[in-house]
């Protein structure tokens, strides 16, 4: 029997999930992201730990998964393939079970020239659906990559990835999320759902495939703040597709960030009525303290 | 082809710092992509002058990278070699090395930087192509190769930051995985990209020498 989390419970129970973003402080002082998590707890089932998200340093999202732990937050630890060969893969995840992290979302991340550090080595030694290969193959076959046998104890892992069903070319997207139920992902999270219609189109294939029965699909959701921060979700984001109407909703407000949260509520609403979704996962950008209010709001909130 | 770029003239001369030169070209890569032919090191020459350098004399290897044939053609300049302080070489990375192989007394510059193993697209524009990986598996992408042409190597299709059939690094850059895609779709061969590619074998490539 592998030892989960609360977060595969609910999803097994057929319950509506929500999972949400906390990210690591860029220092040692890690206050303020205890805050965070002070304020989110019990708003979510489980909470993301970025792991140097868009190739920034900052803390790592092992040591930033078990501070959630030690609070009582169950964490999903944030996995890419950017900074790390298979073998420091391998060792961070045996690291993060025997810690008692029970969740982990596989990434192949953002590439190093985005960050703070456009100069160093990418390493991409394998992508994020090797990744998850190896994961469930350390889980349920007890053996490494190199299949040798794992001889202290193999993982417990409720393995994640994330979809991307507004990137290009559009064709392969559902193609692509099925190679990753293929390789053994648990639960997707999607990028950041604004354009209902497309994303409506998306699941219409992924349900006649009969994927939403394989794997469970939580609905990403980012709520806006500004004017400034909708165009760049709208435009410089890759594989987000912000409607016209949603954008000039946020410039037209006289209070955007309400405008914001309503836009938020009524995506949420939508999603919920879209068969095959299984739950909402919110990335709240620089913006978590907005979290416990679009929880409550949509009813979620236990 | 091995594409290589001449340095910025101010790093060549920083490099120099003022001592006489002898200048080395390439009659291969090197001329192909116009860092290091007779045209390019006869430029070369004429600007070091004028900044008041001594150009002892140049040679343009045939090619570069072949040791045996660059002893040979080296003992014809023997005299203006021996002039100099320091040899200015224009070619690829290896080409430096095998003249540092040869001159173990004289101080060996690199005059370029050397960027990929690519195509030449046009007379103006080479494009990588090949990161020389020591297994080929350019068969399973229809001959587009992901492993050098997407920098985050990905080997089962594209990541999430492919738009408009650019990559996300660079708008320069088309993505490698819209183009096999395209193939895949264009040859009725949409089930090639469904399966799974497992993790490179990078072992193989650790080859550090070929006898035959
Ligand atoms: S698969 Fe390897 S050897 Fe073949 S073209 Fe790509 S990098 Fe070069
Ligand atoms: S956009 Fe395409 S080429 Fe660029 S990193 Fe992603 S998959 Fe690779």
């Amino acid at each position: 029997m592998i030892q989960y989390g609360n977060l595969e419970r609910v999803l097994s129970d057929g319950k509506f999930a929500v999972t949400a973003e906390v990210g690591p402080p860029k220092g040692c002082d890690i206050s303020k992201f205890k805050s965070k998590a002070d304020l989110l707890k019990g708003y979510a089932t489980a909470f993301n730990v970025t792991d140097n998200q868009t190739a920034v340093v900052r803390l790592s999202s092992l040591a930033g998964s078990v501070f959630l732990l030690n609070m009582g937050l169950e964490p999903i630890l944030q996995l890419t393939c950017r900074d790390r060969n298979r073998i420091a893969l391998q060792s961070d995840i045996l690291g993060a079970s025997a810690l008692g992290i029970r969740n982990v979302l596989c990434l192949t991340g953002d590439h190093q020239s985005f960050g703070n550090h456009p100069q160093s080595m990418g390493v991409y030694d394998i992508d994020s659906i090797q990744l998850i290969k190896i994961l469930k193959d350390m889980r349920d076959e007890g053996v490494f990559q190199n299949k040798e046998e794992i001889p202290h104890g193999k993982p417990q892992l409720f393995i994640g990835a994330a979809a991307h069903p507004f990137s290009d070319p559009l064709e392969c997207r559902v193609d692509r999320l099925e190679k990753k139920i293929d390789a053994g992902v648990d639960f997707i999270q999607t990028q950041s759902v604004f354009n209902i219609e497309r994303f409506q189109e998306w699941m219409d294939e992924v349900r006649s495939r009969q994927i939403d029965k394989k794997v469970h699909i939580l609905a990403g959701i980012t709520p806006l703040k500004s004017v400034k921060m909708t165009e760049r979700m709208q435009f410089h984001i890759p594989g987000v597709d912000m409607p016209n109407d949603i954008a000039d909703r946020i410039k037209k407000a006289e209070d955007p960030e309400k405008e914001g949260f309503n836009i938020s509520l009524e995506l949420i609403e939508k999603i919920k009525a879209i068969s095959g979704i299984h739950g909402i996962h919110i990335t709240a950008l620089f913006w978590e303290q907005v979290i416990p209010s679009i929880v409550k709001e949509a009813g979620l909130y236990r | 082809m091995i594409i290589s770029a001449q340095k910025q003239l101010e790093e060549i001369l920083r490099l120099i710092n003022n001592d006489p030169v002898f200048l080395i070209g390439c009659s291969e890569c090197a001329t192909m992509c116009k860092t290091g032919g007779e045209e390019e090191i006869l430029i070369m020459k004429k600007i070091l002058e004028q900044k008041e350098i001594t150009v002892t004399g140049y040679v343009i290897l045939d090619p570069a990278c072949n040791l045996q044939k660059s002893k040979i053609q080296f003992k014809n300049v023997k005299e203006n070699l021996n002039k100099a302080k320091k040899l200015v070489v224009f070619s690829c990375g290896n080409g430096v090395q095998t003249v540092s192989e040869i001159f173990e007394n004289l101080e060996v510059i690199s005059g370029t930087n050397t960027l990929f193993l690519g195509e030449i697209k046009h007379a103006n524009e080479f494009e990588k192509n090949c990161i020389m990986c020591g297994e080929c598996i350019q068969e399973i992408f229809n001959g587009f190769c992901p492993v050098s042409r997407c920098p985050k190597h990905m080997l089962n299709g594209p990541c999430g930051g492919s738009r408009d059939g650019k990559c996300e690094v660079s708008s320069n850059l088309d993505c490698i995985w819209n183009t096999i895609y395209l193939s895949y779709k264009k040859k009725g061969q949409l089930n090639k990209f469904k399966q799974i590619l497992a993790p490179k074998d990078w072992s193989k490539s650790l080859e550090f020498k070929r006898v035959i």
